[in-house]
């Protein structure tokens, strides 16, 4: 290395002291860190799979011993078989895919147009003092407000219209992914601001270089609840305002199956948005939260 | 800037060389004017290129302050301050490395800042580690790192900057004695091998023996310039050593004289 040819301007301290700091110095880094294994694979989805996988089971368990029990009529109250022939037809029918990818689609654009808006936003309410003052209340307030509450409003300025349905995914989602970003700021070690100053991050360059990725916890924390608000307002949404003008969504698939009181759709509409919603969660959400707070050391103790 | 004399403080050795950090009669204050709470008062002090100055002082002398002023952190009430190599690099006493990046990509980021080209910055980052003893730690994360290692790291990244003046706030006071005594020993090489100029603030009079070469002691509230003193002893010096042992417990009854002097007042 070139450090090496500087060492020769001292000429106080001789070579073997050197040495010895050198291994006194690496001995102690030795004794202080400790390394961390990960969880085998397998260990890793027994532990965090299983569990549901039976909850799951003894609900499907419970749900087929009310059924025989007859506790309802069946064409109120269908055993989980019904509910799966229904899935099944749907399948055969081909429409399923089209039906979620419809619904997801949607759902997605609506969000990341709810992230391009709500992150300056979240930014700007976050950083500057008199926007906070003024329009934080606020942003918190709408998040109390359900999503069902946009839709006539909605409806009322842009007509049945795609545009209806993304004015409220983005007043659902929007909120959420603006507060997340809010509260991960707050959180923010005012240390790493002051480094970041003193290394010569300002201004832009320091929100870009240490504010941003230091809010990124509760940054992607708001990114999970803005998907979960996201598709919820959606669904909402898609429920009532609902059109032969547009796409057949999970929303209008259940609206359409609760008409002609066909009770296995229903339930099997049901168990598809909620599948979509905890699928995109898992494996979008999770891995990256997961990247996030393990690259921080975070997420050590956690096994 | 005004064109103020400035006393040399007695033993300077600047001679004809510009000083690496000029304080010409500093003083700061917060709080509302009539209810001004004076931190510091009237500080004039000139650290020679390549001198290492310890900051000495209880609590309430306002060294971390000063440290501010310097780094540019914040304003003083009236004085100037120069430091004419530009922006001082600073190193704080909990490490301050970003965690979201690997300790090779903070000092690599602290390259960037610096305007080095993204090509150089890899290479250049090794070296900074490897002058710290800590090659092949590029990739770790910083929750990976013993306290002395991430410390070594801040150090790499304070050194990252360039700057001719490194600016230290209680830098090791959260490590453990064997692990201080390991990294006095470090900076002690490394300030000889890069030539920077120290400005290093403790509260541990030891510690400040064992460093210095000049050690000039803060009374409290607010905080003023009491005493100096040159620091004679060879380096690599021993923290054990009667050497500084001796002088350690001349300085630290000048300390206590200055802070039982709150109590009569």
């Amino acid at each position: 290395m070139s450090s090496t040819d500087a060492i020769t301007g001292t000429g106080t301290a001789d070579s073997s002291a050197k040495d010895e700091a050198a291994e006194l110095g690496a001995g102690l880094d030795a004794l202080e860190t400790q390394s961390v294994e990960r969880t085998p694979f397998g260990r890793l989805l027994l532990g965090k799979a299983l569990p549901p996988l039976v909850a799951v089971a003894i609900v499907l368990l419970l749900w087929q011993g009310a059924y025989a029990a007859h506790i309802k009529r069946p064409d109120l109250l269908p055993s989980p078989l019904d509910v799966w022939d229904s899935l099944y037809n749907q399948w055969l029918q081909g429409t399923i895919l089209s039906t979620i990818w419809t619904s997801l689609s949607r759902g997605m654009l609506g969000f990341f147009v709810s992230v391009l808006i709500g992150t300056p936003i979240g930014l700007l309410v976050a950083r500057v003092k008199p926007i906070r003052a003024a329009i934080g209340p606020i942003l918190s307030g709408l998040q109390s407000i359900p999503s069902v509450a946009w839709v006539p409003a909605a409806i009322i300025w842009f007509g049945l219209s795609n545009a209806t349905i993304y004015a409220v995914v983005l007043l659902g989602a929007g909120p959420s992914i603006a507060n997340g970003l809010i509260a991960g700021v707050a959180q923010v070690q005012p240390l790493y601001l002051r480094a970041g100053r003193t290394l010569g991050a300002t201004g832009l360059r320091g929100v870009w270089f240490v504010l941003l990725p230091a809010a990124m916890p509760g940054y992607v924390a708001g990114l999970k609840q803005g998907w979960a608000f996201a598709w919820r307002s959606l669904m909402a949404a898609e429920l009532i305002a609902s059109s032969p003008a547009l796409g057949l969504g999970l929303g209008q698939a259940l609206e359409n199956a609760s008409e002609v009181q066909d009770m296995p759709t229903v339930l099997a509409t049901i168990i598809l948005i909620l599948l979509v919603g905890v699928g995109i969660d898992l494996l979008l959400f999770a891995p990256i939260e997961r990247r996030v707070l393990r690259s921080r050391g975070l997420l050590v103790a956690q096994r | 800037m005004a064109s103020t004399v400035t006393q040399r403080p007695a033993g300077d050795t600047l001679g004809d060389r510009e000083p690496a950090v000029s304080l010409d009669h500093v003083s700061k204050s917060f709080g509302r004017a009539g209810h001004a709470n004076p931190v510091l008062d009237d500080i004039s002090l000139d650290v020679a290129p390549g001198e290492f100055v310890c900051l000495l002082g209880a609590s309430g002398c306002g060294k971390s302050t000063l440290l501010n002023l310097v780094a540019g952190l914040d304003r003083p009430s009236s004085g100037s301050i120069t430091v004419p190599g530009g922006r001082a690099a600073l190193m704080f006493q909990e490490h301050a490395l970003f965690p979201w990046l690997t300790a090779g990509k903070n000092i690599e980021l602290a390259l960037r800042l610096r305007g080095l080209p993204r090509t150089e910055r890899r290479a250049e980052a090794e070296r900074l580690l490897e002058l710290v003893r800590l090659g092949g730690a590029h990739r770790k994360r910083v929750h990976e790192l013993s306290g002395g290692m991430r410390q070594r790291v801040a150090l790499a990244r304070a050194l990252a900057q360039d700057s001719s003046v490194l600016l230290m706030d209680e830098p090791f006071a959260a490590l453990d004695a064997i692990t201080r005594d390991v990294l006095h020993e470090e900076l002690t090489r490394i300030w000889a091998e890069t030539h920077v100029s120290v400005l290093f603030v403790t509260h541990n009079v030891r510690e400040a023996v064992r460093l210095a070469q000049r050690v000039v002691l803060l009374s409290s509230r607010p905080g003023r310039i009491a005493r100096e003193w040159r620091i004679d002893l060879p380096q690599p010096r021993r923290i054990e050593s009667a050497g500084v042992a001796d002088l350690s417990v001349e300085i630290t009854d000048q300390l206590r004289g200055e802070i039982r002097r709150h109590v009569q007042h």
